[in-house]
């Protein structure tokens, strides 16, 4: 079989290292002139727009574009600079661009570039705070991901600039999802994000594993998407629109028992969305998924994907239940969906325990985490459950990107990820021993980490609702989750292991220093992060 | 001929529809080959347009029939994505059986 188009650059350079340098360099300078213009123009599109077709260049800058335009584009360049012979750019490229679409989002949503007018935009998206810190969050966890790839670029089979432009694409699936003002842009959203994670979860070509996750991923993702659209026809049968505000005046106007057909589709919709938040009835492919994917993507579907899946539920049923509006429909599913929340919590934790693999306790810890955010969202208290998923995303996903730059290390090539791996590391790796001590203690819920505020505050929300008996069930729940998470930490400072020294590099090291200090100094304190934003 | 498709009551598209979906889940669940499942996702997609379409032109708002075509355009992209990954499948193990696929156990 020929080797792929891409590798020939890198074939070349090691026959003809001294022509190829001036190239290299050449290359450089076209950017840099091209990013320079790009640069200059844009300002002066933004500082000149004084004239109307400026103007409406603008507009259409409002309300959550500018950050998804932002991204694609960046994601175009990233497989334009993947030409480039140098790979590093690539990596350090997709970092800065993902960082400035951060910035950009942010600028968005306090009006300073622009501002703010509800009626453009065609209501498609929202633009409040609460949309903002997800993607916040989001955009900050794919910032500490993409140092944990360095292995890509030395990789001669791995395409990274490829790799990167799909993940910027799936993370404008993600805005969308947490930002969506109207059905079809939490479709496209959700759509974006998964045929992304499908392509990623199987970029491993000759490893059979990876090539089942993809498959197994892609029949499952799409059956729930086709669940989820069954639900939005149903719902839009009844409602006779997208639009949120359309939804929340229909449900404020009609009872459920007046209206079977919206409360199917309400159902249906909810369960596709929970398919993908991976909800104990429906998280049979979890685990397969995320022990075949790459252990790079598996870090961000457990983390990004989770934290968009789990702000578009929150967003969606916050249309059907918020006192008053939706009080009616509040009692018709809750119980439904209290189950599901106490078979989430049930399963992922007491089956993680069985598991030898550590990135399948993962997945399986990811599941049981899943719950408590769903539990969260069950409160539906305008502030404070808002406040605790916000948190609890923050914290559980800086810790599990932490575990997996651990096992990442640890793990290297082999195609395994047990438990044994781990043994005696304490000697030999101090400081990746420290950090997947501390991100486990993060995801146990030990205090002074950021975990431990996490679930105390999902726990305040859910009590304010006075849903005891599912606050019991969390805390029995926890601590069977502090027995699987302190296995790793027993396996690598009391266990004796022959294993041979871990090389870490630079970019996981910076990846699990700011994981670890974020960890800690949200545990001490996590009003910090509080005060930010809500 | 219009008028006839204007006397169908939406009741028979919404069990029309229901149907095609109900056949798509059924083959999802029941089917080994991964190319036959993947057609009954289809059929639960297409089950969907007919509904969009049927609500769309009952209610005459053209929501639904804008919805339509993203539903069309994502279809497509999927069919890249996932015929792609079967090609893959068929590749390394010969066969696109959903029971060859037990290298993910715990």
């Amino acid at each position: 079989m020929p080797p792929p188009t891409k590798n020939c650059p890198v074939a070349v350079k090691n026959n003809h290292v001294q022509n190829i340098k001036p190239a290299s360099f050449l290359d450089l300078r076209v950017l840099f002139f091209i990013l320079q213009k790009a640069i200059i123009i844009l300002s002066k599109l933004l500082a000149f727009s004084k004239k109307s077709y400026l103007c409406k260049l603008r507009n259409i800058f409002h309300q959550k574009m500018l950050s998804l335009i932002l991204l694609s584009v960046f994601g175009i360049t990233n497989l334009f600079l993947g030409f480039l012979r140098q790979r590093n750019i690539v990596l350090f490229a997709s970092m800065a661009f993902t960082f400035i679409t951060l910035v950009v989002s942010w600028l968005d949503m306090n009006g300073t570039l622009i501002t703010f007018d509800a009626s453009l935009n065609g209501g498609m998206m929202a633009n409040d705070k609460l949309s903002t810190s997800f993607a916040f969050v989001m955009l900050l966890t794919a910032l500490l991901i993409f140092p944990l790839s360095t292995h890509y670029l030395k990789d001669k089979e791995a395409q990274p600039a490829e790799y990167y432009a799909i993940l910027m694409f799936s993370l404008v699936g993600a805005l969308m999802m947490v930002s969506y003002k109207n059905l079809i842009m939490l479709f496209v959203g959700v759509e974006i994000l998964s045929i992304s994670m499908y392509v990623l979860t199987g970029s491993d070509k000759h490893n059979v594993k990876s090539n089942e996750a993809a498959l197994k991923y892609f029949l499952m993702g799409s059956f729930a998407t086709g669940i989820l659209l069954f639900g939005m026809a149903l719902l839009y049968g009844a409602v006779g629109a997208f639009t949120t505000e359309a939804i929340q005046t229909y449900v404020s106007a009609n009872k459920v028992v007046d209206s079977p057909m919206a409360f199917l589709g309400f159902s249906m919709m909810l369960i596709g969305i929970l398919f993908k938040i991976s909800a104990a009835p429906f998280h049979f492919w979890t685990p397969d998924v995320y022990e075949g994917a790459p252990s790079l993507f598996t870090a961000f579907m457990s983390t990004i994907v989770k934290t968009a899946g789990i702000g578009a539920t929150l967003k969606f049923v916050t249309l059907f239940g918020f006192i008053p509006l939706g009080a009616s429909w509040y009692p018709a599913w809750y119980k439904g969906v209290a189950i599901v929340v106490i078979l989430t919590l049930a399963i992922g934790n007491i089956t993680a325990v069985y598991q030898s693999s550590f990135k399948r306790m993962l997945a399986y810890s990811g599941i049981s985490h899943a719950g408590y955010l769903l539990m969260a969202v069950l409160a539906l208290s305008p502030v404070s459950s808002v406040k605790a998923i916000l948190f609890y995303t923050l914290a559980y996903s800086v810790a599990t990107v932490a575990a997996f730059g651990g096992l990442m290390a640890v793990a290297g090539n082999k195609r395994k990820e047990e438990y044994a791996y781990f043994n005696g590391l304490g000697k030999t790796n101090p400081f990746l021993a420290l950090s997947i001590t501390i991100s486990m203690l993060s995801l146990a819920g030990i205090p002074l980490t950021a975990g431990f505020f996490g679930k105390l505050f999902v726990f305040l929300s859910v009590f304010e609702r006075g849903l005891y008996f599912l606050v019991v069930v969390a805390v029995l729940m926890a601590a069977v989750g502090v027995y699987y998470y302190f296995r790793v930490i027993i396996a690598m400072y009391m266990r004796e292991g022959n294993n041979e020294p871990v090389q870490v590099s630079s970019g996981t090291i910076a990846t699990l220093l700011i994981a670890n200090i974020l960890t800690i100094a949200l545990g001490i304190a996590p009003d910090l992060w509080l005060n930010w934003f809500m | 001929m219009s008028d006839v498709i204007a006397n169908i009551p939406v009741n028979y598209y919404v069990f029309f529809a229901t149907a095609l979906f109900c056949i798509g889940v059924v083959g999802v669940l029941t089917r080994r080959n991964s190319l036959i499942v993947f057609m009954s996702v289809e059929i639960m997609l297409n089950a969907v347009n007919v509904l969009f379409v049927a609500f769309s032109s009952y209610k005459s708002d053209p929501a639904g029939q804008v919805f339509v075509f993203f539903i069309m355009a994502v279809a497509a992209a999927e069919v890249a994505v996932g015929l792609a990954i079967i090609v893959m499948i068929y590749r390394n193990l010969r066969t696109v059986d959903t029971g060859a696929l037990n290298h993910l156990k715990w």
